[in-house]
Order: C-alpha cells, then structure tokens, then sequence
C-alpha cells in the first residue's frame, strides 16, 4: 500500500481523508484498517469487485453510515458526521448507485426535495424552476423541470441525481457508478461535467466497474479487495492490467464461444412488434431464430428496443403482431408462468425491481420460479426444495452464508447469481438475461458467463443483452446489434467492437 | 451492504432485548393473563378462558383471512360487513325461503345453509378480487365500496332489523343451528375447535403449499414474483375469496351464538382484525407474518378486553388501551423491520 508523500509536486492538498477506518457488521468485515485521501479538484476512483468495500467506504465518507473504528479527516480536522445531511452541509455530496428519487414528483421537486427555496407564498417554484433550467443547460440535457421522474428514462434519471448533487454547491462529489445506465453520448456529458466541476476546485470520487470508461477520467486510483486496500497510484503509473491484477489477483478473462453443438432452432421470433403506450413501435418487425447451444448476444443503447424484445418474449409485455415460437410451438398466447414451464426463462434488466423478493431469504428466492415442479399433491417437499436451493448455491457459486440468509446480506454480484439460478432450476431450453453484467464485478461477470458457457455447451439456447462492447466479444457466437427496434446489423465472433459500435448507432468518438 | 433480517443473527450470542422484541405478542398475552390473574380470582379459570377464547373465535377467523390479504399486500376492510351479510343470509335461510312462483316456503338443512352461506361470502370476496387483480382498484377503494354495498345490502334484506330465534324446529327438520356456538367437544366450544382448525390449514397452506410461497412472494414484491411465474392475480383472487369465506365462517358462529343474525352485526370488526394481524407482527406492507402471530394478536386483543370487563374498566378505557396496544405494536414492527438500514 502506498501512502500518500509529503512534497510531491503532483499532489495536491487533502481536503477529505480516512484514517484507519473500519467498518463490521456482525460477524462481516466490510471495511479493513483503509486509508484513503481525497484530494481537492482532482478526480479520485474507487475500483474493486463487489463486496470489495468500496459502497461502504463511501457511505462512511458521505456520512451514511457510521464507522466501526477510524476516523475521517475533513479539512484537516476529525469529523464526526451523524448523518447524510450533516455531511452533505459540509459540501460532501453523494449519488448512490441504486437511484434515490421520487418518481411521482417533477424533476424540479426532486432537486430541490428537503430543501425548497421558500419565497414570500410558500415554496418559491419559478425560482427552483429556473436554478433547474440553468442546471439542465450546463449538463447538456433537455429535460423539462417538470416532466415526472417516472416519465424519464434511467439515463436521464441518473443526470437528474447529478444535478440534485450539483445544486448544493458540493466540494467533494461522491459518484457510486454514475454511469451504469448512460448511454455512450450521456457518458461523454458527465464527463464534460465532471472535468468542469474539477476545474472549479470540485473534488471527485468515483467509482465504477466500467474500467476504461474510469481510467479516462481518473487523475487516481484506490484499489479495494475484500475491505482492505491493495494499491493506490496516480493515474500516469498505472494501466487497465495493473487495475484489474490488483483487483482480483487472478485471470479476468471473461471467456470465447463455447464449443457447442448447435442443433435445431429453439426460439424463433417472427415479425415482432412491440408498442409504447402512446403506440410508438419500440420493437418494429423484428426476426431472429435462437438454436439450441448457440449464444446470442444483444448490444444496443438505451432505447434501443433491447429490454421490450426480451420481456415480449418472456410474456411480460404483449406484442401487437408477429409470432414467438419455442421448439415448434408458438406461445404469444401463453403466460408467464405457462411459457417458463415450456422453458422459457428471463432474467431481467433490474434484480432489485424485478429479480428479487426482498422479504424472502436466499433459498426461497431461489426456489420461487420452480417451486411448482416439487409440490406434491398439496404440499412442497421440504426435502426437494432443500436439496434444490443447495445444488443452485453450489452451481451458480452463490456466496453466501446458507439457504436461510436474507437476500439483503448478498453483494450485487451474489444476488444477481440467485436470480439467474432461480430461472435455471425451472430447467429451461432457452434462457434470456436482460444486462446480466449490470452492476456487477469482472469476477462475478466471468462467473456468470461461464455458467452460459457451461450451460451452452449443454444445449441450452442462451440470448443476453448488454451496452458493454466488450461484453459482445466474450462468449457469444452471433452478435446481433440493435437500433431503434429493429436489428442493423448481425455478426459472427469475429468481429471487432468499432464495427458493432458503429451500427448501434454510437459514436465511436469516445 | 447489510442485513434486514429476523432470521440471520446480526452478533452472536444471546440478547434478551431481540428475543422479546421477537416474541412480543407471545410475551405481552403471557403479561396480560398474569396481571388480570392477579387483580382478579375469577379470571385464571377454565370456564374463564373457554368464555373468553369462543369470543376470540370470530375475531380470529377473521384476523387469519386478513392476514392471508395483508400478506398479499392488501387490506381488506369488508369482513366486517360480508359477516354481517352472511349472518342475515343464513337467518333468512334458516326462517324460510319463500318461493313465490312455486307457492312453497324451503326449510334447508341445517348444513344447507352453513355451505351456501360460505358461498355467498366467497363470492363477495371474489368480487373483491376481481375488482383489486383485474380492474387494478386499490384494496382499500375497492374492499371499502365494497363494505358499504354489503352492509346495504343486509340492511335491505332486514329491513333493518333482526332474525330472531334461529334455532329451527324439529318439525321442519332444521335444528341444530345453535351448535356451532354453543356446543362442546371435550369441553372446548366448537368455536374454538373452529378456529383451530382453521389456523392449522392456514398455516400449513402458508409454510408447506406453493401457492403459500406464492402469497409471500407476490406480497413482497409482485414485479418479481410476476416474472418467475407466479400467477399473480389468480393468487389475489383467491386470497380476497379465502377471506370473504371466513368472513362468513365468522358470521356463522357469531350468529349461532346469539341465534339470531342482525344487518349491524360485525361493524368495526374489520378494524379489530386488522389489528390482530398488526400485533402480530406482519408488516402492512405486505410480504412479512404469519399465523402463530396473528392468532397470538386475536388473543392478546380479547384477552385483554375481557379481562377489562372483569376488573370492571369502564368500556371508554378499554377503547384507549386497545388502541394503546396497537400503536405500541406498529412501533416494534417498524423497530423490528426498519433496523439494519437499507441496502447497499
């Protein structure tokens, strides 16, 4: 671990610091003895797996949380933050990873939510209008200050969140995977802002698991593994190789086609057409066959059609033309519940919204989408299902303390794992995971796409979508690229990501 | 990231404070039954406690469909009035019905009348259902309206007033009523045995059955449990139906013990169930409960107001404590859930 030098002409003044801080929960380590400095005006990333700490480092920074032991360091001197507000009346804001936004009120009312402007009648709106249009303008996005949240797309909620943390004049600027839901274009907004905001003496810190997307902003990286810290440079020494070793020690491989047998056609989409509720076609006239064994691989941005083509085919969301056929037989007709026990599967996009039930515990989450196939008569077999939720955490490497642990307990990675091995216990013939990389470490990324590896090479039809490009050039053996509802390009594994880029629709600029 | 969770210990060890905040509704029944035991010699005796639990009875039945419902992440504020529709339903049944066009007046059977009686209260409660999983009314705007439109309904049945003397004649082959509320099985009144029953299969279908995990699952979070396959609305249905039937089980008993069934009968008992389920420890929210709670709530409310009663409390004090006890409930439950934070 390197410390931070006295005299060294690169860095610059510390203005928020951690010393020895720790952090436990129970039996649970979160936080070992880290050391971190912020240093003004620069831009400072977190990187490390899930589970690594790096959430919880910042919820302590940000005055969220409260350290085991340690101390922060604020100015020089040691501060004891109660709570977010108090931490954030200091200058020290932070946008959590999971959005924090009322999604029945206006963007204006969000921004300015516990804080509003009082005027002479009350809450002084035009004003708050206003400072919302100023913020808009400087972040580059046309958003209405009084379109509801919920009416916004995630990208733009997430400039929302940006500029709820902006408008309190932060000096330090806490940023927990901003960028997880932006489109390319959105990115290089942020970025903008975020270079700006530094110029004006700003602080970042950021974290992502978009490694190359971070190391263009960075000026320094922490690396974090299992709650303790294990390196920490300034941008010029290291390079993505170097991240990545710190961070998981090991090979990150995130693997190639598998060797499968492709055999008959599995699923098969024809003339698929989705609409908006105002009629909008979201996915317009769309075909594509699925074999057995094959992986597919979606890339699209946001919007693009990709999460309206899956939930159609999950039964989710109803098709105005076209047909989904699964070996043979066409299922537009069928439910949720028929078309998994035909075995169809999806993973959807937002564990957290639709993958998890949070009051049940890991094994009955695990348990959920199968539970019919070992009920007897009247009742569940205690034994089978016990038997079932051990065999998922062994084969989709669950780490966790048992079947009974509260699905709270699990990092990103983890639960993402029991949504995709509560879907494989239903024993499918097609799977389909919409961004199973959301928000999830290289480490957990590798794992679960050597579970569609394995699963593949079984004779399971694996279709999975992602904004990553690199995501695209791992496992799949098609890659289909997707733009406004339809499909604009189809490649083998071949191809290089500046051609699938290239027909997303992106600019390849970044 | 951190723990929300009553079943995976947060340090090791044993703590007294988690344990009674656990058990509360076990050790506030355990309070009630010592101090009442100590301020009066009448209340710690058998008969006592047979009185008192055929009382608890209907409140229970009702408080197990509304657990069902609030599991599901609903409310159902119509048992009160479906018992009071049912109980007029089966009074008129057991009255006579008059055909009419056939120029006959039908005396049905006694076990006739138990099982069309159940029928009415399944379908109302179906109704409910329908309204809630199909036409996406809230529970509250749909089991409200639905409330006032039974309670109506019994009123104009009546015509506001009440059957009397439900105990059938030998003659007509339909006696027999009055054993539900008044007779013995071993001593325990059929009440009881009743509401035994009931929570057993309820608990069962809750711990061991895939549509109990189904009821949790799809109260806990519907978007989820939708996309694994659970069939959510079939299971709202059935759950609004379940408790439209006890609601009517309720009537029943309620109606055999005072043989006689009145249109105003069950008024605020929707409250009282509501509360029972409350204090024991679901989470209104939906998802969180179960039956040893609720049952432990039913008789922590009835225990406690009957062993008012025998100290003498005036009925205005019994009202304040009552919902002393409620609020004191929902405190602990959001102790209970709301600690641990929210996740990472």
């Amino acid at each position: 671990m390197t410390r931070q030098t006295e005299g060294n002409p690169d860095v610059r003044e510390v203005v928020l610091a951690a010393r020895n801080v720790s952090k436990s929960y129970g039996n649970v380590h979160a936080l070992k003895g880290v050391n971190f400095d912020i240093h003004r005006g620069q831009v400072t990333t977190l990187f490390g797996e899930n589970g690594a700490g790096k959430s919880t480092l910042m919820k302590i920074l940000s005055g969220v949380i409260q350290p085991t032991s340690g101390e922060i360091i604020l100015d020089g001197q040691p501060v004891n933050f109660a709570n977010a507000n108090e931490a954030r009346d200091r200058g020290i804001s932070i946008i959590h990873q999971e959005l924090s936004l009322a999604p029945n009120l206006s963007v204006r009312d969000n921004i300015f939510m516990g804080r509003e402007l009082r005027g002479p009648m009350g809450v002084d709106f035009a004003e708050e209008e206003r400072q919302v249009r100023r913020l808009m303008e400087e972040l580059e996005e046309e958003i209405d200050p009084l379109t509801p949240v919920e009416e916004l797309r995630l990208g733009q909620q997430q400039i929302v969140e940006i500029a709820r943390a902006l408008s309190v004049d932060s000096r330090i600027l806490i940023m927990d995977e901003p960028t997880s839901a932006l489109s390319a274009s959105e990115v290089e907004v942020l970025f903008k802002v975020i270079r700006d905001l530094t110029a004006r003496g700003v602080s970042i810190v950021y974290i992502s698991h978009h490694l190359e997307e971070a190391l263009t902003i960075t000026d320094h990286a922490v690396v974090l593994r299992d709650g303790t810290m294990t390196a920490y440079a300034p941008r010029a020494d290291i390079d993505l190789d170097w991240i990545v070793r710190n961070m998981v020690g090991e090979n990150y491989d995130l693997g190639s086609p598998p060797d499968s047998d492709k055999r008959e056609v599995a699923l098969s989409i024809r003339n698929l057409s989705v609409p908006d509720s105002t009629g909008k076609d979201l996915v317009r006239d769309l075909s594509l066959d699925v074999k057995a064994g094959e992986i597919v691989c979606i890339y699209g941005l946001m919007g693009a059609g990709r999460t309206e083509l899956l939930e159609t085919c999950a039964g989710r969301l109803r098709a105005t033309g076209g047909e989904i056929v699964l070996e043979g037989q066409e299922i537009s007709h069928l439910s949720i519940g028929e078309r998994i026990a035909r075995g169809l599967a999806l993973v959807p996009e937002d564990r957290q919204r639709d993958g998890l039930v949070q009051t049940m515990s890991v094994g009955q989450n695990l348990s959920l989408a199968s539970i019919r196939n070992f009920t007897r008569g009247l009742f569940t077999s205690t034994r089978a299902e016990r038997k079932l939720i051990e065999d998922s955490i062994r084969d989709v490497t669950v780490k966790t303390s048992g079947g009974g642990a509260a699905i709270g307990s699990l990092s990103g990675g983890n639960q993402q794992k029991v949504v995709i091995g509560k879907m494989l216990a239903t024993k499918p013939r097609v799977i389909m995971l919409d961004e199973p990389s959301r928000g999830i470490d290289i480490g957990a990324k590798a794992e679960v796409f050597r579970l569609l590896a394995e699963g593949a090479r079984q004779g399971l039809a694996v279709v999975y979508s992602t904004s990553e490009v690199s995501e695209c050039l791992s496992i799949a053996h098609r890659i289909i690229v997707m733009h406004k509802g339809r499909i604009s390009a189809e490649f083998d594994s071949t191809v290089t990501k500046e051609k699938i880029m290239a027909a997303s629709g992106e600019s390849v600029a970044a | 990231m951190s723990a929300t969770t009553t079943n995976a210990p947060k340090s090791g060890g044993f703590s007294l404070g988690r344990l009674l905040l656990e058990g509360r509704a076990f050790f506030a029944l355990i309070a009630i039954i010592a101090v009442f035991s100590f301020l009066s010699p009448n209340y710690f005796t058998v008969s006592n406690f047979l009185i008192m639990s055929s009382q608890v009875a209907i409140y229970g039945i009702l408080s197990i469909g509304m657990l069902l419902v609030i599991l599901n992440g609903g409310i159902d504020l119509s048992v009160g009035s479906i018992l009071a529709l049912c109980g007029v339903c089966a009074g008129a049944m057991m009255q006579g019905v008059t055909l009419d066009w056939a120029g006959v007046i039908l005396y049905p059977p006694v076990w006739a009348v138990v099982v069309l009686t159940i029928a009415i209260g399944a379908l109302v409660g179906a109704l409910n259902g329908v309204l809630i999983a199909f036409f996406k009314v809230p529970p509250f705007v749909a089991t409200l309206g639905v409330m006032y439109v039974a309670r109506g309904v019994a009123l104009l049945m009546t015509n506001g007033l009440t059957y009397n003397n439900l105990r059938g004649q030998e003659a007509l082959g339909n006696t027999g009523f009055n054993w539900l509320g008044f007779n013995r099985l071993g001593g325990i009144p059929i009440s009881v045995i009743v509401l035994a029953v009931v929570a057993v299969l309820a608990g069962l279908m809750l711990s061991r059955s895939a549509f109990g995990r189904w009821l949790y699952a799809s109260g806990g979070n519907e978007r989820a449990a939708e996309l694994s396959g659970v069939p959510v609305r079939r299971v709202k249905i059935t759950v609004y139906t379940i408790s439209g039937a006890l609601a009517a089980v309720a009537g029943l008993v309620l109606s055999s013990q005072l043989t006689s069934a009145g249109p105003t009968a069950g008024t605020t008992y929707e409250l009282t169930a509501i509360a029972a389920v409350v204090i024991g420890g679901a989470a209104l929210t939906g998802g969180r409960g179960g039956v040893r709670g609720t049952m432990l709530g039913a008789f922590v409310i009835g225990f406690l107001s009957a062993g008012l009663v025998i100290i003498g409390v005036s009925s205005y004090w019994q009202t304040v404590f009552t919902g002393a006890v409620i609020v004191l409930a929902v405190l602990m439950n959001s102790i209970q859930y709301g600690r641990g934070g929210r996740k990472s």
